[in-house]
């Protein structure tokens, strides 16, 4: 278990390498941006071409995704506490397949971008309340039937997606194939989702005590005085919400949910007053990293950052879980 | 003497199938009950009501004096604990920081853990023989050590009333006698106890009170000398007992 002191260090050192890799994001690309363009660009604002690069088109780019790689890394490590499952991921409970089927049933019409977040939305939402009224049903809220409602619904919604891109015209399936892999470069306004991603940390932290007993099982965090059902809609509600606003600001990008809080917990160990803000700082620059190689590695041929998150988690998860010592210090 | 914990009228069940009917109980300040009756008599689902974490059908708990629903849960924490009959580990976590948990009531919302709260914790892992293993990963013990550890979890909580459902499981010999021996320090300190027990000796030996479960709704509680006899016994498990005294003058009941 972590002193407050050593938690604030482990968070300082987080945030730092936030910072570097926003900054990474700014300076890379076609345009040839200097590190010591950056303050007077984000600054005062001159109007010279850096300027307008960085504040026109990467630096919504990089908050969007830094905000949404910490929404799915902290949605993603509630949903680990909540199903008491390490397999458990923010998509687990069918959301994602929901906005997909929204977001991809606006692509089909033809809608605008504006109504593709908002069906994704909509998507999400449908699906979050659709898992969480029935199995709440008869009033014994397990998780066995949570998690398989949730993954009825999600293969419903797979069913859909499939049928949806089998019937699309070919001139709309890239965008859509890109959209289900995640991409950060439709991000037009990414300020919401990083003010969310701020107020869900400051909203989940005061539980985060409870949460820890919560992970230890229902029966343990009652005794010790926990309003679990309470706790439990609170969590799902946090959760949903954070993993809704991610997928309709830059698709369903896999990996940094699930992936992130096992990294963290391997690094910093379980205890969420710790793991949850680490986790939100950690996925978030892990995802502006993976964004930045996915629009400069082949430029200017552009990735699905999707692709890229997975490319590098899974050999560094791999590397971790192999070296990790039968007991932590 | 004030009762910590006092029923009137309780009526429990388990779909349907009554455990306690009309149940007008006290446990007082530094009194060991032992809880006894069949498999499937409702013993864990009694501790669990009287716990707070299910609801009675009908009847009245009180706790401390006050009703126990109307006591909020962080509160109720600080006066009664419970010993689980299984412990979950999905996660990966030390012998310390799981003993820690145990003082979750003690803490403000905003508040780490500090240097007195872990000489708590310490000195629970000392009188449960795990102090060596703290810095152990709980997935690594025995289930015997688990055991243990529950309970030097539910020592660092330091509830005025414990609840134990069936402590002495996976323990040694050896163990057993360690933690009857321990919870009997923990009643002569003002502690109440209430076990759930398997073996009538070790009730005969440690507890000063026994509450029978007969299966039916019907029970029996009273002083151990009053109440723990051969004939009620019999009657309890369905199974004839013979009761035997050794040198010492310790009762000891064997099946015939």
């Amino acid at each position: 278990m972590p002193s407050r002191r050593r938690a604030l260090a482990v968070l300082l050192a987080l945030a730092l390498l936030a910072g570097v890799s926003v900054a990474v994001a700014l300076v890379a690309g076609s345009i040839p941006v200097t590190f010591a363009d950056l303050l007077p660009a984000l600054g005062s604002g001159s109007d010279s071409t850096a300027t307008e690069v960085i504040r026109g088109l990467r630096l919504p780019r990089a908050v969007g995704a830094f905000a949404c790689g910490g929404l799915l890394a902290l949605a993603g490590a509630l949903m680990q506490v909540l199903l008491r499952n390490p397999l458990a991921d923010p998509y687990v409970l069918g959301i994602s397949g929901g906005a997909a089927v929204g977001a991809l049933a606006a692509m089909l019409a033809g809608l605008a971008l504006a109504f593709v977040n908002l069906f994704a939305f909509a998507g999400a939402f449908t699906a979050m309340a659709l898992v969480f009224g029935l199995a709440h049903g008869d009033n014994s809220w397990t998780r066995t039937r949570l998690l398989l409602t949730g993954v009825i619904i999600a293969a419903g919604c797979g069913a859909v997606v499939a049928l949806i891109l089998s019937i699309a015209p070919e001139t709309r399936l890239r965008g859509m194939l890109f959209w289900l892999m995640g991409d950060a470069g439709q991000i037009s306004n990414p300020w919401p989702a990083l003010a969310l991603l701020v107020a869900g940390i400051a909203a989940a932290l005061p539980f985060a005590r409870e949460l820890n007993l919560l992970s230890r099982g229902d029966t343990l965090a009652q005794s010790l005085g926990v309003s679990v059902p309470r706790i439990k809609r609170i969590v799902y509600a946090l959760a949903s919400l954070f993993t809704a606003v991610a997928v309709t600001t830059a698709g369903s990008i896999g990996f940094i949910g699930l992936v992130v809080p096992h990294l963290m917990r391997m690094a910093v160990g379980n205890d969420q007053r710790l793991l949850l803000p680490a986790s939100a700082l950690a996925g978030g620059s892990l995802l502006v990293l993976a964004d930045t190689l996915a629009r400069t590695l082949v430029a200017p041929q552009q990735l699905p950052v999707g692709v890229l998150t997975a490319l590098l988690g899974v050999p560094v998860f791999l590397f971790l879980l192999g070296r990790q010592p039968g007991g932590r210090s | 003497m004030s009762a910590l914990l006092t029923t009137s009228g309780l009526r429990i069940s388990i779909a349907g199938h009554p455990v306690c009917d009309a149940l007008d109980w006290q446990v007082v300040r530094g009194q060991h009950w032992a809880v006894l009756g069949r498999n499937g008599a409702g013993k864990s689902t009694l501790l669990h009501t009287l716990a707070g974490l299910r609801h009675a059908d009908q009847g009245r708990i009180l706790m401390d004096g006050e009703s126990l629903d109307a006591i909020p849960p962080r509160d109720l924490a600080r006066i009664r604990g419970i010993l689980p009959q299984r412990q979950l580990d999905p996660f990966a976590s030390t012998v310390l920081e799981t003993v820690l948990v145990g003082r979750h009531p003690h803490l403000g919302r905003w508040d780490w853990e500090s240097a007195e709260d872990r000489r708590i914790a310490l000195a629970a892992l000392e009188e449960t023989g795990l102090k060596d293993l703290a810095q152990r990963d709980v997935l690594t013990l025995s289930g015997g050590e688990r055991q243990r550890l529950a309970i030097a979890q539910l020592l660092a909580q330091q509830p005025r009333l414990m609840l134990l459902d069936e402590p002495l499981t996976h323990l040694d010999l050896n163990h057993q006698v360690a933690l009857m021996d321990l919870m009997r320090r923990q009643a002569g300190s003002g502690t109440a106890v209430v076990s759930v027990l398997h073996d009538p000796g070790f009730a005969a030996r440690y507890c000063d009170h026994v509450l029978l479960l007969f299966g039916t709704g019907t029970w029996l509680a009273g002083p151990t000398a009053e109440v723990l006899t051969a004939t009620n016994l019999s009657c309890l498990y369905g199974h004839t007992l013979h009761e035997l005294t050794d040198a010492g003058g310790q009762r000891w009941f064997v099946p015939a």
